[in-house]
């Protein structure tokens, strides 16, 4: 009923003196940046309850059900048909684990011979102790000490990158840490955004030329880290570099979590072009005005815009 | 307060980025983060507000009703204040668990607005020691993401400038008893003067230096923080020291300038 009388408070201090900025604004509808011109076939999209076919003769996959003779949607997303199997895959939702994708995940709890990682799925994903490095590369049988000593290695609350080995029946993810490019993740920033996200590429570790490296979980956590100068770790990431972070590598790392918060916002795919090229559309910008709405939208219409030429 | 679990070097390089003034969204060390605020969104009320800050999502609704005053200020109004930390905001508040933390927000509000210059009661007194108005405000946490005080103190502020209150007639019976009768007329009603009304500035100690609107993540990096009252001629009203941790004095002085600074501009 009430059609919401706005009232306008406060205004943003002048940002020429080292004094606070505040800005505050009234809500506006967020406009979601364009729909992109459609590039091949056109995305079947349904929402829980449409009606995907009448034909009797498809097989029902995830996320449909039969009723009167329909194939029906039961969650929001777009249709995939493979010959005769029809299934609908969610915008938005948890993380599935598939074999061989690459997660950053958070250690939630130590138990007898296995770490349980938060991944943002529906089930904690666990890594063994078995499929962990030890340091200094060295490959042996895990000793009873070995396990006493496990939170010395890992501790609750400590970020990893790992590889999924396996996938149990109940849809519990198993991790392995068995190469040197995975392991504890040190100094850096986390930004978590939806799994559909993030698009599936080659290598998910990335060093963007700006100056920080960029580890894009399939699960949605993003790891943003300044670049380590030697590249030959033997200790398989156990050993850290606790100094502090020169502020040039700083900036860069604050802008790109800028910016992928903004993709993430605006619902655009992420992968190491689009970062980059917001990154560089965003350049004219404080790193602080990136999340204001209305710098969101130029940004990503920018990159969007360049993404649109690069494949065109 | 809902917190998220960090590993040392993340908290490390948040401690760091402070020192640096440049925090890990960019903000310097006195930033807000972008704020929304919406009054009068819902209908029911006599006045309501919405702040958004950043991922904090806080609803306060204002209902004006009449009461008897208080013995000891009997030609004068009161406020209550009642705070729900709903479960949608961490699974930490379903059922019980968040009463504690909510008794905690509304005992800081009433502390703040304890002074006798921030609402003018005097202005809900009807009729001295037997009638006058109450206002109930009720908060309501949809989404805690960091720096709930402030959020809060803003959203009452705008609630209670949206808030209208029906002008009241008394009238006089024969045999002497007195008749209320309340306007029919919506438009017909008293605001209230929220001018002197303060707000709240929290500042979080991380490292050696303080910051204004911490995240979460930035919370659990801070020992302990200091809540003042800043109202907009930058009058101090109370204070309050929160978290485990130890201030040094001279610090505290600082970070009470620095609250001033940011709390005139707040307003």
């Amino acid at each position: 009923m009430a059609g919401g009388s706005r009232t306008w408070m406060g205004l943003a201090a002048p940002p020429a003196l080292k004094m606070a900025a505040i800005t505050m604004r009234l809500p506006v509808p967020r406009k979601l940046v364009g729909p992109s011109a459609s590039r091949g076939g056109e995305k079947h999209l349904v929402a829980p309850g449409d009606t995907i076919t009448t034909d009797t003769g498809y097989m029902r996959g995830h996320g449909t059900y039969v009723e009167d003779e329909k194939l029906i949607a039961s969650v929001a997303g777009a249709v995939e048909r493979v010959n005769k199997l029809v299934c609908v895959r969610a915008l938005k939702t948890r993380y599935n684990g598939e074999v061989g994708d690459i997660v950053v995940g958070r250690i939630t709890e130590v138990q007898q011979k296995r770490w349980k990682v938060e991944t943002n799925s529906r089930l904690d994903s666990v890594l063994l102790l078995s499929s962990m490095n030890l340091p200094g590369g060295e490959l042996r049988r895990r000793s009873a000490e070995d396990e006493l000593a496990m939170r010395d290695y890992l501790q609750e609350g400590d970020l990893i990158s790992a590889e999924v080995q396996s996938v149990f029946s109940d849809g519990a993810v198993s991790l392995h840490t068995r190469s040197l490019k995975y392991g504890k993740l040190g100094q850096g920033v986390l930004v978590q955004v939806s799994p559909s996200l993030v698009k599936r590429q080659k290598t998910h570790f990335h060093d963007l030329p700006c100056g920080a490296s960029v580890i894009l979980g399939n699960n949605g956590f993003i790891w943003i880290y300044p670049t380590p100068e030697q590249k030959d770790e033997e200790a398989g990431g156990f050993t850290h570099n606790l100094e502090p972070v020169p502020l040039s590598d700083r900036e860069v790392i604050s802008r790109l979590r800028n910016c992928i918060v903004a993709l993430a916002t605006q619902k655009l795919m992420l992968f190491d072009t689009s970062i980059l090229y917001c990154y560089e559309a965003s350049l004219p910008h404080q790193i602080k005005d990136i999340l204001k709405p209305e710098v969101m939208e130029e940004i990503v219409l920018e990159t969007r815009q360049r993404l649109l030429d690069l494949e065109g | 307060m809902a917190s998220v679990v960090l590993s040392e070097a993340e908290k490390l390089y948040i401690v760091h980025g402070v020192q640096e003034d440049l925090r890990v969204d960019g903000r310097g060390c006195e930033d807000y983060r972008c704020a929304e605020v919406e009054t009068d969104v819902v209908s029911n009320t006599s006045g309501s507000a919405r702040v958004k800050l950043g991922h904090t999502d806080i609803l306060v609704g204002v209902k004006a009703e009449m009461g008897t005053p208080k013995l000891e200020k009997p030609d004068e109004g009161y406020l209550e204040f009642f705070v729900d930390c709903s479960a949608n905001a961490t699974p930490e508040f379903e059922g019980r668990g968040g009463e504690e933390l909510g008794t905690e927000i509304a005992n800081t509000l009433y502390r703040v607005f304890s002074s006798e210059s921030s609402v003018d009661l005097k202005s809900l007194c009807i009729n001295p020691r037997e009638h006058c108005w109450v206002i109930y405000v009720d908060v309501l946490l949809l989404e805690c993401g960091g720096n709930l005080f402030d959020a809060i103190s803003i959203a009452v502020k705008a609630a209670l400038f949206n808030t209208r209150i029906p002008k009241v007639h008394i009238l006089e019976d024969e045999e002497g008893s007195k008749e209320i009768e309340l306007s029919d007329d919506p438009y017909d009603c008293i605001r209230l003067n929220v001018d002197d009304v303060p707000c709240i500035v929290t500042l979080s100690k991380i490292g050696y230096r303080h910051v204004v609107d911490a995240t979460l993540q930035e919370e659990a990096c801070s020992l302990a923080s200091l809540l003042i009252s800043v109202t907009s001629k930058g009058a101090l009203t109370s204070m309050k020291k929160m978290g485990k941790g130890s201030l040094d004095p001279e610090s505290i002085f600082e970070m009470m300038e620095t609250g001033q600074r940011v709390g005139k501009s707040l307003h």
